[in-house]
């Protein structure tokens, strides 16, 4: 029996998302592979030292496979890292991956956090300001995106640790833990909050909800100047349309019209919003995690930038990287799949 | 009607007119109507007073500036906002006012360089995959389509560290990132043009593809291009901003607003203005560009409202 159309189209559209994602993951490859290429750094000499013979020289030139051609090395790189090898970082003199894998954690709970919280807020921002198109209240709302999309994050970072932990003392300082709480819980899955939750210890656990709501707290702010945008304009394309004209002639009242019609049906296109939005913030995370010494990937590369550890900091972008397209493609799916005009 | 006919009736219902009799007064209408739709958007207008005071501020800084932006009064070190230093000095006893006022020659300097390397770059390989199409088109879009994959920050952040630090590698490190939305709109532009009357005259009247390229389509495609670069201006200037933060961008003693942040920030607890004074400035400036681009795109793509 032939395969039905639809089928057959489901296969192509498939292999084509496969194709694009197996591209783009080369070109990252690719990206890293010719950065390492460029940095004025002899990895020979840092190797043997310049104080080498010529023979020692060569000989590691030729271990090292530099004597090879060029599409030789990528290939060999490539084969490196798809098992899994990103090479030794010269700073904590651990596997790359190692290091990863311990600081990767800390990244996730913050960018989930601050996901929430640009969720949370920044979706009924949005439906309001549709709602009340051209009133102060849509203005405001949209200043206060204007003024997320403007603001750089380091610099709220630290006015946000100026003022509500220096001045206020509302929240905790930089880092994850107050400092006698650390290494307290045994790491299970390496978000501290989830650990603290199974090993039942509180006191670790608002030790970290304290140090974890700054950051997190900046960072969704950028997440809601994203979310509430996209929401208002996807919004206002429903609000236009007749089947609001519809209910709201049947008599239901505004507010099932707005909550229950018109953002029911654009819950759809706010999924891959969010995915993407994670996939910023895991981004931003960058310069926020430097500003409050949150020891996750962010940390990790920018202190690698400092010491010229390249190892560390193409690993670190290969992964930043990898999520970035893994959570692209998740929003595509996550659109074919719900949206049913898509099937 | 020439122009004195119109004299009558005023300089505004000669550019408004529907049937400018010239090339010139047709475009000078246009301009018009197109500053009067911008003046008629509030937020615009505040981006493009903010834009323009930027520029202008750029050009007169020696004159404005109170004091020398490196001049170092290490008895006068970190003094607070008053009357001999309206925005208080920094850790050398520099006037925090003055190095601000220069270091927006930095900030529109990185833009300018930015713009001027990656909308030509982007515009180019969007107009020749529009037009050429085939494997050409298939070819230069998926390598597109793999830097828009691609985090931008982090990437630049790499580059940076691989080039050396400077401002020169963060301008090239914010230029390679940058090229790929540009080279989609002019791709979407062109294949709305390819096919219109006047491209198929100018073949006829033989014409290479590289002349129509670069004569017909380019042209046509630069409206929709800036558009989109006033809207990245901001994150131009932010991501720069951040690489001067890390150390990777200018270097000191330029006055730099990023750099000013990170050399502010171990005085922060008690000397807040030293780290703050320099946000603000950039906040400013991101915020003029955003919303001057807002602004653009409401006034030429009413869709977009």
């Amino acid at each position: 029996m032939p395969a039905s159309p639809s089928v057959e189209r489901g296969a192509a559209t498939a292999l084509r998302l496969a194709v694009s994602v197996l591209l783009t993951l080369f070109g990252l490859l690719l990206a890293t592979f010719l950065i390492a290429r460029v940095v004025p750094i002899d990895p020979v000499l840092a190797v043997v030292g310049d104080r080498a013979s010529a023979e020692t020289y060569q000989r590691v030139r030729i271990e090292l496979g530099l004597d090879q051609p060029l599409y030789v090395q990528f290939w060999r790189y490539v084969v490196l890292v798809l098992h899994g090898d990103f090479g030794r970082s010269v700073l904590t003199r651990n596997p790359v991956v190692e290091d990863i894998a311990r600081f990767l954690p800390a990244t996730v709970e913050l960018a989930t956090a601050a996901t929430l919280i640009g969720v949370a807020l920044g979706i009924p921002a949005g439906v309001v300001a549709a709602a009340r198109q051209g009133r102060w209240a849509d203005h405001a709302i949209r200043l206060v995106g204007l003024v997320g999309y403007s603001v750089p994050v380091f610099w709220l970072g630290l006015m946000a640790l100026l003022l509500f932990y220096a001045g206020l003392g509302w929240a905790a300082g930089p880092g994850r833990l107050d400092i006698f709480y650390e290494d307290t819980v045994a790491p299970v899955t390496g978000l501290i909050l989830v650990d603290s939750a199974i090993a039942g210890d509180w006191a670790v656990l608002r030790s970290a909800l304290a140090h974890l709501v700054l950051p997190a707290g900046v960072l969704g702010y950028f997440s809601l100047a994203y979310i509430s945008r996209m929401t208002r304009s996807f919004m206002l394309e429903q609000l236009g349309q007749e089947y609001i004209v519809t209910a709201r002639a049947k008599g239901l009242s505004e507010r099932r019209v707005l909550w229950r019609h018109a953002l029911g049906n654009i819950l759809v296109p706010l999924v891959t919003v969010v995915a993407l939005s994670y996939a910023s913030l895991l981004e931003g995370s960058v310069l926020t995690e430097t500003v409050f010494a949150w020891p996750g990937i962010g940390s990790y590369i920018t202190g690698s930038l400092l010491n010229i550890d390249m190892n560390a900091v193409l690993g670190g972008t290969l992964v930043v990287g990898a999520l970035f397209i893994a959570l692209n493609l998740l929003s595509d799916l996550l659109y074919r799949w719900l949206d049913p005009r898509t099937r | 009607m020439s122009r004195a006919a119109w004299a009558g009736q005023g300089w505004r219902a000669w550019l408004g007119s529907a049937a400018p009799n010239s090339r010139r007064q047709a475009r000078l209408g246009e301009i018009y109507r197109f500053s009067r739709a911008l003046m008629r958007h509030p937020l615009a207008a505040a981006g493009l007073a903010i834009v323009l005071l930027l520029v202008l501020i750029a050009a007169l800084a020696p004159l404005l500036a109170p004091h020398a932006p490196s001049a170092q009064h290490l008895a006068d070190r970190l003094r607070g906002p008053g009357a001999q230093h309206w925005l208080g000095t920094d850790e050398l006893g520099r006037d925090i006012l003055s190095r601000l006022l220069f270091g927006t020659r930095i900030t529109l300097g990185i833009v300018a360089l930015v713009t001027a390397i990656a909308a030509p770059i982007g515009l180019a390989i969007g107009c020749m995959a529009g037009y050429a199409g085939g494997w050409v088109d298939a070819a230069l879009m998926r390598v597109t389509d793999v830097f828009l994959a691609l985090p931008r920050l982090i990437l630049a952040l790499a580059f940076v560290a691989a080039l050396g630090p400077g401002i020169e590698n963060a301008v090239l490190a914010i230029a390679l990132v940058a090229w790929p939305p540009y080279a989609r709109i002019a791709r979407a532009e062109t294949l709305a043009l390819r096919r219109s009357d006047f491209i198929a005259a100018a073949l006829l009247a033989g014409a290479s593809p590289g002349r129509i390229v670069a004569r017909h389509i380019m042209p046509l495609c630069l409206a929709s291009v800036i558009v989109r670069v006033s809207l990245d201006m901001a994150g131009v200037i932010l991501i720069a901003a951040g690489l001067g933060f890390l150390g990777l961008g200018a270097q000191p003693p330029a006055p730099e607003w990023g750099a000013m942040i990170a050399a502010g920030r171990k005085y922060m607890l008690d000397q807040w203005w030293v780290a703050a004074m320099p946000g603000i400035a950039i906040a400013v400036v991101s915020l003029g560009f955003n919303l001057l681009g807002d602004g653009l795109r409401d006034v030429l793509d009413p869709k977009q409202r």
